[in-house]
Order: C-alpha cells, then structure tokens, then sequence
C-alpha cells in the first residue's frame, strides 16, 4: 500500500526523521488556519500518489493566508496525470536550501535483502539519477538481522559521498528512517529531497512510503491509512468480502482459483478477445484455495454487479478445491442472486479440471441453468466468454 | 532420482496439528510421503491418528530430527509465528524446509533467509506462499495433489499452484520427475535457477519445464543461467502480459514497477536463451510434447 506524502510525514516524525510541520486538509478555507498556525506563510502541496505534481502545478508558496487559501482553490480538484486531487497539505516554508540529497531503503528482490540507496544529488527523479549518473548513486546492502546503526549509516553516507559538514546528520536521519521502515513493516521508505538548510539543519521535505499489507496483523494503526475514498467501488465490495479482485477495463468478468491460473487467464481471454472484436478481461478475481460455494457467490455478485461486464469465465483448476462444490457455488449463486430479485442476464463460460470435475460437470448439466455453458478445455472456455461478450457488446 | 525430494525422505510437518495441517498430512500420507512426525511443543509426547497411521508429536524439530532422522519439513504455521518456525528449523539444521503459509510480512522471510545465510545454508528453503513440490510415485511435501500424473521424465518450476496444476495435468500422460513450487512472494528460498541446476543434474529429467509471472527478475536471471548452464530442453510459460502497471495481482511478488517485471520482457529474455515460450498453458504443453516426441 503506497502512503501519501503527509502521511509519510507522520510516520517520519513518529520514527524522529526531522521533517517541517504540515497539515491536511481538504477545503480550501481550512487553508487559512493552517497557514496561520503555521505563522502566516505556507506551502500548499497537491496529496497524489504519483510523481512530478510540482511540474503539473500542484505545489504553490502562500505569503499570506488568502493567498494560502487561493492556491488551495486551484489544487483541490485538480487533475495530475489521471489523479484527482482530494486533498492539500498546508505545509511550514522550508529555510532557504542549500543542498539536495536522496536517501531510501528498499526490497532487493534480487539478492533477497535490504538495500540503502543514497545520493548528493537530490531533488530529481532517482530513476534518472541512477541511469545518467549510476556512479552518483550509492547501493548498499544492508542484513535484516543486524539493520542499520549508526556505524552501518556513516558507510552509507560515505559510500554516497557526502559532503562532510553534513555527514554525520545525515547518518542520524539515516538511523532514524532504518527504525521507521522497521517499525512499519515499508517496502520502500524514500526521501527525496532530504535537504541542507542554510541555518545548518537537515530536513525531509518530501517522502514516500510503501506498507505491507501482510504485515497487518502486527500493524493496527495501518488500516486507518488506507485510501477508502478512491478505492474502486467494486474492488472495495470485494476487499470487504475478502475477495482478491482488481478492477480491469475489459468485457469479460473472470473468476478463477489460484493468483497463477487467474493472471494466465486473463491472457488467455485477452488473446482470444483479438479474434472477438477486442474484448478484453474486465476484472482479475482469485477465489483461492478450498474456495466454498459462498465465495464463489460473493465472486459472482461483485463481477454480475459490475456494468462493463458482457460475459463471465469461471475457470477453475481444482487442487486443493473441488469441482463440484465449485459447481454447487455456481448453482447456489445464481440460486440466491435470483431470489435476491437480481436479473442475471449475463452468461457464463465454466471450464472445471482437476479434483472432482466430472462430479462438478454433471452437477452443472444437470441443473441446465439457460444461462450457463460449460466448456472443458481453458483455450476453448476463453474464445467462448470472449464470443460472448464481444456479441453483448 | 528427482530433485530435492525422493522415496527415502523423512519428512516432519509444522504445525501439522491445525486444521490445515491435520487435512493435508493425511493427503501427504496417502501418496505415500513418509511422515514421521508433527511438531507442537504443547502436544509433545502425543500422538495422531491419521487412518491408522499413528503419527508422534514432538516438542522441537530438533528432537523430530533426533528421534526419527526427519530430513524434510513442511510448515503450516500461520504466519504471524512462521519466522519463528523457520528459524527453528534452521537452527535444527533440517535439510529442506517447505513453507507452505501465505501471507508472511516480507520483514519476517526477508529476516529468515538472512539467518538461513548467516548459518551457511546447510537448511534449503522452498517457498513460502508455495504449493511445496512432489516426486510423483515417491513423496509429496506440500498440498499439490497427488493424482493429477504419474512419474516421468518431465521437470516442472513454477512460481504458482494452480499453473503447476494444470501444467502437470496437460502433461498427464507423459508424467513428471519431480515439480516445485517456489511460490509466488517478493523474498522465497529457492528459485528457479536452482530449481534448473537440480534438474539439469537430474539422470532422469529429460525436460524441462518452467513457469514464470510478473514481478522482479527471476525469469530474467533464470535464463541468463540456462544460456550458460542448462543442456536439457526448457520450455517456458509466463503469466501476466495483461496485467496493469502497479496493481498487485493476487500473489505479493506480482506487480509490475514500471517497465521492470512485465511478462514481455520475461518471455523475451527466455527466448533469447534459446527456451520455446508458449502463449497460453495448453500451448506450452504442446511445445513440450513436441520436443520429446510423445
């Protein structure tokens, strides 16, 4: 789960990584009181999860009030490449910057470690630093077991260079950020810019963080963080049903068990779909293993309920699942959406294998439901769905 | 002989008195795994019956290992407490610890495969979030099932379940040495490259299969090892060429970051390693049949 930049923020400052006050808020008029408290100067800072607002005109200085709740006019609402600004936070003017560092600590998927990335030259896309100037990047492997201390930071900062007046301050931060990428179980903490002030300080004026959402369990505070609000309204209706669903924008609704079998059916479909007008998959939805007939109707009422959808292709591989409480979940489903005072209207393409097909064939031929055709082989259920959909379309 | 796993292992089960442990200890013994104890310190000195076979319960791995000479085991500890199973398996020095469990934070593997390094991997680590892997005919260690197909000369590495599942039915009638499951999280044990080393030393693997997805560059380092290492034929399989940019699907490692991990660029890197890349699972099998002639 990728975190906005004030959120970011509070986890900096819970962890002690020095940051500037801010605060977010999300009418234009709350921007007077926040520039306020803030001594009557701020920054108005677009809240986006994604890169380069400051270009697109999503960050503004304020001199005074008014002008705070102006700028603040202008962001909220604003597009950024495809993201809608809901929020801005009101943040405290930084002292005048001398000097732009990057520091961040990552997954090494690779080499199945830890890894502090670090750079004098800060304040840009790291990306880009790392491809036209990679000498100017510093990557340093850091063990999950001995973490970073300060000895393990002053390595850091020598490998990436810094300058010496600063050094040390920034080992300081980069303990700092080591217990708060720690302590919240991130994928990435990352700031950029970490700045030099002129009066001597060392700031983080900008940060991203990424959580994992397998480390919930341990992590409380986490699933205040989530961004609800823009959640797909069907991907929240599946995530409340602990469905594993993304939202696509194709025709085909699929359902299916396993992460592995689901992704390669969307490809299958999507290749299917270029002989059928273009269909293309309009969702990715993971039943799981053991999946019971009740999560197959909660799978089937998400995708049923979704307006894009043309045709549906449940195809399931039974390993650990059966087939015929699969088939019983397609019955009961659609059983229970009907009663439900729900028209179904879409068909469906179900392709079963594995443990128990013939029993959750037979159960499927037997019920005869009109709207529902079973095709035995993946290739073939895929051209089905996808000539289905492509003839609703 | 097969990979990793074989008639004479003695395997031992973690957390084998759950739920999901109990279910699937009894499948494991029904195709014939040798199951020679459970660990649960609080059931230690019990025993469970599973159809007749009496299976012991110890308190540690170490004394599993001890008592019973258990080179294999199979986690199925929930994962707030699977570190803590892990690292007790390494610190038993258990030849091969299969983590089935989905759902570990990626601090807690990536913490458990610095510790397994740290003790000079004498333990090897396969999954987690992985269906284990099967030398069909010998034993099972995981929850693939173990009627899909019979042994054969057909090597299977795949990161998921149910694409293992399939492929091995596609398969059926030609029948595997052994299959894997490496599992489809950031941060696992073994991987395909190791995975390929172990079958291309394997007498009686004759082909190989491997099945990738989006995410990180496993597939990418997998063939740059089969360019220089692998003599057998491969033939490849990748999952996800439609998947958006940043949204995880369904496994925690699949995810495309930018133009880094797309299933293209994975396929591509295959094929220039010379391994024939099917575009769905149903051609792959195909492409397979077609090398060894049956």
């Amino acid at each position: 789960m990728d975190l906005f930049e004030y959120q970011a923020r509070d986890l900096f400052a819970k962890h002690g990584v020095p940051v500037l006050a801010g605060e977010v808020i999300d009418t234009p008029e709350a921007a007077r009181e926040a520039t306020e408290k803030l001594g009557g100067k701020s920054v108005v800072k677009a809240q986006v999860k994604v890169g380069g607002r400051g270009k697109a005109g999503g960050v503004k200085l304020a001199a005074d009030a008014d002008e705070a709740v102006a700028r603040a006019t202008d962001i909220l609402g604003m597009d950024i490449k495809g993201h809608t600004v809901h929020k801005v936070m009101i943040a405290e003017l930084s002292p005048e910057i001398e000097a732009e560092y990057y520091v961040s600590y990552l997954l090494d998927r690779t080499n199945r470690t830890f890894l502090a990335m670090a750079s004098v030259q800060g304040g840009m896309d790291i990306e880009e630093v790392a491809e036209k100037t990679p000498e100017a990047l510093a990557k340093v492997p850091v063990d999950s077991n001995s973490g970073v201390d300060i000895v393990k930071a002053r390595e850091i900062v020598a490998q990436a260079k810094f300058p010496a007046e600063v050094a040390e301050k920034v080992a300081e931060v980069l303990v700092t950020l080591w217990d708060t990428f720690v302590a919240e179980d991130a994928l990435l903490v990352e700031v950029n810019p970490l700045v030099k002030t002129k009066d001597g300080r060392i700031l983080a004026l900008d940060g991203k963080v990424s959580l994992d959402e397998n480390a919930d369990f341990r992590q409380p505070g986490h699933e205040a963080l989530e961004d609800k609000a823009a959640a797909n309204p069907l991907e929240a209706a599946a995530k409340a049903k602990n469905l594993n669903y993304v939202k696509l924008d194709g025709e085909v609704g699929i359902i299916g068990n396993g992460a592995g079998l689901v992704m390669s059916t969307l490809d299958v479909v999507a290749y299917a779909g270029e002989n059928h007008g273009s269909v293309k998959p309009a969702n990715f939805l993971d039943i799981g293993g053991g999946a019971s007939a009740e999560v197959m109707a909660n799978g089937l009422e998400i995708i049923l309920g979704d307006p894009d959808v043309k045709s549906v292709f449940v195809n399931v591989f039974g390993g650990i699942t059966a087939c015929d409480e699969v088939a019983n979940g397609i019955v009961q489903a659609l059983a229970l959406l009907e009663s439900k005072g729900e028209k179904v209207e879409k068909p469906l393409v179900v392709r079963l294998d594995g443990n128990n097909a013939e029993l959750g064939r037979k159960i499927l031929s037997d019920a005869n439901h009109p709207l529902v055709q079973r095709v035995d082989t993946m290739d073939g259920a895929a051209d089905k769905a996808a000539e289905l959909a492509a003839a609703a379309k | 002989m097969a990979i990793f796993l074989t008639k004479d292992s003695k395997v031992i089960v973690q957390g084998m008195t759950g739920a999901t442990g109990m279910k699937h200890t009894k499948l494991m013994l029904a195709d014939g795994t040798n199951i020679v104890g459970g660990v649960n310190p609080r059931k230690a000195g019990t025993s469970v019956d599973f159809d007749g076979t009496e299976v012991p319960v110890f308190g540690s791995v170490a004394e599993a290992i001890e008592k019973t000479g258990a080179n294999v085991s199979v986690l199925f500890v929930p994962p707030a407490f699977s570190k803590a199973a892990v690292v007790e398996a390494i610190d038993a020095e258990i030849p091969l610890a299969v983590v089935i469990t989905e759902g570990i934070a990626v601090h807690d593997s990536a913490a458990f495969w610095a510790y397994a390094n740290e003790k000079g991997n004498k333990t090897r680590i396969i999954g987690p979030n992985c269906p284990g892997l099967i030398t069909p005919g010998q034993s099972n260690a995981g929850i693939i099932p173990g009627d899909i197909t019979k042994p054969g000369r057909i090597g299977l590495v795949s990161k998921s379940g149910t694409l293992t599942y399939q492929m091995m039915y596609e398969l059926r009638d030609i029948g595997f040495s052994s299959a894997v499951g490496i599992g489809g999280d950031p941060v696992i044990g073994t991987t395909h490259i190791d995975a390929l080393a172990a079958f291309e030393a394997d007498p009686e693997t004759d082909l190989i299969v491997m099945i990738g997805e989006i995410g990180g560059d496993a597939e990418e380092r997998a063939a740059d090892f089969i360019a220089k290492n692998v003599t057998k034929p491969v033939v490849g399989y990748v999952a996800g060429f439609t998947a958006p940019e940043g949204k995880t699907m369904g496994h925690a490692g699949a995810i495309v970051s930018g133009s880094s991990g797309t299933a293209q660029a994975k396929k591509e890197a295959l094929e220039a390693a010379g391994v024939k890349v099917g575009k769905t699972p149903t051609e792959t099998a195909k492409l397979a049949r077609e090398i060894l002639g049956a």
